[in-house]
């Protein structure tokens, strides 16, 4: 019940054969050894396995490999590299985001998320748009703070 | 003044963590290894007849209690709880062996085809079947600890009372929910145990593998893996993972990993203890309380673990912040056949912070009284003593405190004006107040002697060896931020990897908010004088053993004297609104003023401050477990809900300055004492919008129904 399955991964155009109905997350981390995708829940509530898939953010628990046959598929590993992380990042670090880590790669991309489509977020937006990503350390608010000052130095060039 | 020390600096471990690089348990993929899945009880208490394994095929191993190389048991305590059950499984979830092997699935598909056979033994299933029980699970009465102890005569106290007031008040389950679920690796070579994993307590596991295996210490190595959140879920849990990888790692020579699931550690890793406590205060003819009795009975599962130091914490927190002449206190933590209940952020003291504010709400009330004002002339002032009798000796700045905190919530006059408000939503404000004894309950640091070094690597770096954890609480900025200014060196010189125990002093576990007061303290001395011997050599180690100051009186026995070296305090208020129609409850406003000392860093304070707070407001309003023949019927964070970004209140928090001699730069603790508050806050302030006492958390839509209804 194998199938070869070919998408786009961080850039690079891969194929491996494979069940189609693995989960995304696990041919990330297992395979491709994208250890920065996190699992914390197993069923789409945490948000620590977000990836961006043809450009939208979804939880990679949830996604078939199968499913993302010829798609683009970006992990935390790609976005690292980019100018726009490197504002997030700052402004994570500014505004005290992070705590125990596990879900800040994901927060990281749903911030980004937000900001590619609304560079000037209101509070609301922002904790709507994070609404999916699950953190237990920091009570929200510091990362509601980094998102905000990320939006002011990303100044709409995202 | 400000202190320059507070100054926030960004944390050190944020962009390996943001970027995805930091390497947490379930990220170590060593050449070689197999993953292990635990068979489970599926009944809460019964005996065991029958295990039918199915042929295994090669390269996949069982272990199971026959491969305890020394002793079944986790060391703790009471040496209670083993490994792998043996005759007799006690709880829904308990082990009974592992599979494992090279491929999950595989290793999926063995376990299903496992078949047990079980007698049932009639379970304890409340605690009121721990007290009628005819069968105990532990000693003969199903008690794992009992204690008792009184100040002043509170016998003459209610004999002269005015009025007599009583009340009752329950909370419910609380996890941790730390979004990295528990995981463990274990590796066997050349004779030598190697345990890495995501922990609070390293040294805690070591001394777990050295009395499982049998081994010299020599032999077992522990290692701490980047962890992802913990709040007292990975203090004593990781022992038992790590006995299990352990055990597979001896027996198939090879590398294991044990990852939970995150249902499966919702189901079978330790929570914070169910509470019911009984309180009864004597009023004289001017409104003040001149003797309170405290009951306080635990649910402890079904091992003793850690639940006799939790009681001992809940009980000295039993009269909260209030200057109490007379006290009587006691309580007991019950056996049950439910998970064995364990250390949560608070340890004990949330449960009664809830019961105790509640219940001066509740006096106040019958009274008549004003609930503010009541718990205003109670309240605790330096020179008075704790339940224990211990002397309050430093300054307290709760007045101060709660003046502010009602200025910045503009309190009296919401109180004022909800009070009246009519319609389908209703506001509420209420109160809560607080503190947190530091490091240690009783003799713990005394006989835990922690040692911290601090050690010159070259001209202008050093290194931080301790036992202590990163765990997102900010031990790996605090404590360098701390050598680094007492060495007057760049704080990114000082270098603290996660802790290994073949390199690091132990310097006690990672726990009771003590790894700023106590190991903060001794690197701090150890800093000092290494930086006075700097030019001795070019490497050079200092260490620094804890000795408690003279000052501190405890007797272990009687429970009587100062339980804790010092205390943080807190006030905070809450305000909710109420949907009538629906009973549910948005938090429109928090405000929160704490005294932690000195804060070591002002970014690192907010965040344990705001997180702990939210924490506490999960506990008092939407989190609930609950348990059906012995199993939780929460399963996963679909039916377990913890709060989101939209749940969470903006919280304005300030910090009061009050130095404390005895810690790093005068920092106090803060770790748990944020989560202290935030309930009975919570609870008062639904209480205050719907004109009805709430003296049960989690304050479910369901039971406020129909305490209005009644």
């Amino acid at each position: 019940m194998s199938q070869i399955i070919s998408f786009t991964l961080n850039g690079e155009k891969i194929s491996l054969e494979t069940d189609p109905m693995r989960r995304l997350l696990d041919v990330l981390r297992d395979d491709f050894s994208e250890t920065g995708v996190k699992e914390g829940c197993g069923e789409g509530e945490c948000g620590a396995c977000s990836v961006f898939l043809n450009g939208k953010l979804v939880n990679s628990c949830l996604v078939a490999v199968g499913s993302v046959h010829g798609m683009n598929v970006e992990t935390i590993v790609h976005f690292k590299t980019t100018p726009a992380y490197r504002v997030i990042e700052q402004a994570f670090g500014d505004a005290g985001s992070v705590q125990c880590g596990f879900c800040t790669p994901g927060m990281v991309l749903a911030a980004y998320a937000l900001l590619k489509d609304n560079p000037n977020p209101d509070e609301t937006d922002i904790r709507e748009a994070i609404s999916g990503n699950l953190c237990r350390c920091t009570g929200y608010n510091m990362i509601v703070d980094g998102i905000k000052l990320a939006a002011k130095q990303g100044n709409g060039k995202w | 003044m400000k202190n320059t020390i507070s100054t926030p600096v960004d944390r050190l471990d944020g962009p390996d963590k943001a970027s995805g690089r930091a390497i947490y348990t379930d990220d170590i993929r060593p050449d070689g290894l197999l993953f292990a899945r635990t068979l489970r009880s599926d009944r809460p208490r019964a005996r065991i007849l029958d295990i039918k394994l199915p042929e295994l095929p090669d390269g996949y191993f069982i272990v199971n209690k026959n491969d305890v190389p020394g002793r079944n048991r986790i060391k703790m305590l009471e040496d209670d709880w083993p490994f792998f059950a043996e005759e007799v499984v006690n709880y829904v979830g308990e082990p009974i062996l592992l599979v494992v092997g090279p491929d999950r699935e595989q290793v999926n598909q063995i376990l299903k085809s496992i078949e047990i056979s079980y007698e049932d033994l009639p379970p304890v299933l409340s605690l009121e079947d721990a007290i009628t029980a005819e069968s105990p699970i532990f000693g003969d009465d199903n008690s794992f600890a009992a204690y008792e102890f009184q100040k002043g005569d509170p016998d003459s106290a209610f004999d002269a009372a005015k009025t007599i007031i009583e009340g009752e008040f329950k909370t419910g389950y609380h996890e941790q929910a730390y979004m990295e679920p528990q995981g463990m690796i274990g590796s066997y070579t050349d004779g030598k145990l190697t345990v890495t994993g995501s922990m609070q307590c390293p040294f805690y596991v070591k001394n777990a593998m050295v009395q499982l295996t049998g081994f010299p210490e020599n032999r077992v190595q522990v290692i701490q893996a980047t962890t992802g959140g913990a709040f007292g879920g990975k203090e004593e849990y990781p022992s038992l993972l790590a006995g299990h990888v352990a055990m597979a790692a001896i027996k198939t020579g090879k590398p294991v990993k044990l990852v939970l699931e995150r249902g499966e550690d919702l189901a079978v890793t330790t929570k914070r203890h169910p509470s019911v406590s009984r309180y009864r205060s004597a009023v004289d003819e001017n409104g003040r309380v001149t003797a309170m009795e405290a009951d306080i009975t635990l649910d402890g599962g079904a091992y003793a673990g850690l639940s006799a130091v939790v009681l001992q914490r809940a009980l000295f927190a039993a009269i909260g912040v209030y200057n109490i002449p007379n006290v009587i206190v006691r309580g007991r933590v019950l056996a049950t056949n439910h998970v064995p209940s364990g250390a949560f952020r608070g340890f004990g003291a949330p449960q009664a912070f809830f019961a105790v504010e509640m219940h001066m709400e509740q006096i106040a009330a019958e009274l008549g009284m004003n609930p503010l004002t009541f718990k205003e002339i109670h309240l605790v002032q330096k020179g008075d003593t704790t339940a224990t009798g211990g002397v309050l000796r430093d300054e307290i700045k709760i007045r101060e405190m709660l003046n502010r905190v009602l200025k910045l919530s503009d309190y009296r006059k919401k109180e004022g004006m909800f009070a009246s408000r009519k319609g389908r939503f209703r506001n509420g404000i209420g109160l809560g107040i607080y503190l947190h004894g530091c490091g240690f309950t009783g003799k713990g640091e005394e006989i835990i002697q922690g040692t911290a070094t601090v050690r010159k690597l070259a001209e202008d770096r050093a290194e931080i060896l301790v036992s202590n954890v990163e765990m997102g609480q900010g031990a790996q900025t605090t404590l360098r931020k701390i050598v680094a200014t007492t060495l007057e060196l760049p704080i990114e010189n000082i270098d603290y990897p996660n802790p290994d125990t073949d390199r690091v002093p132990d310097s006690g576990p990672t726990v009771a908010s003590r790894t700023v007061i106590i190991v903060g303290h001794l690197l701090e001395s150890a800093a000092k004088e290494l930086k006075a011997r700097w030019d001795e050599n070019e490497v050079l180690s200092v260490s620094k053993s804890y000795r408690h100051p003279s000052y501190i009186q405890w007797d272990q026995d009687k429970l009587q004297g100062d339980a804790y070296p010092a205390y943080s305090w807190g006030v905070v208020a809450v305000e909710v609104e109420v949907d009538t129609l629906t009973y549910e409850t948005a938090i429109k406003g928090v405000w929160a003023v704490h005294d932690v000392g000195v804060a070591i860093d002002e970014d690192i304070i907010r965040g344990q401050i705001e997180g702990g707070i939210l924490q506490g407001l999960g506990y008092a309003s939407i989190e609930v477990m609950d348990t059906e023949n012995g199993a939780y019927r929460q399963r996963s964070f679909t039916d377990y809900i913890i709060p989101t970004a939209v749940d969470a209140p903006k919280i304005e928090s300030e910090l009061v300055d009050n130095p404390y001699e005895y810690g790093p730069f005068g920092a106090k603790c803060a770790g748990e004492l944020p989560i202290a508050g935030a309930a009975p806050a919570y609870a008062a302030a639904v209480g205050h919008a719907l004109g009805i006492p709430v003296h049960e958390i989690p304050a479910k839509p369901e039971t406020l129904i129909k305490r209005v209804e009644k």
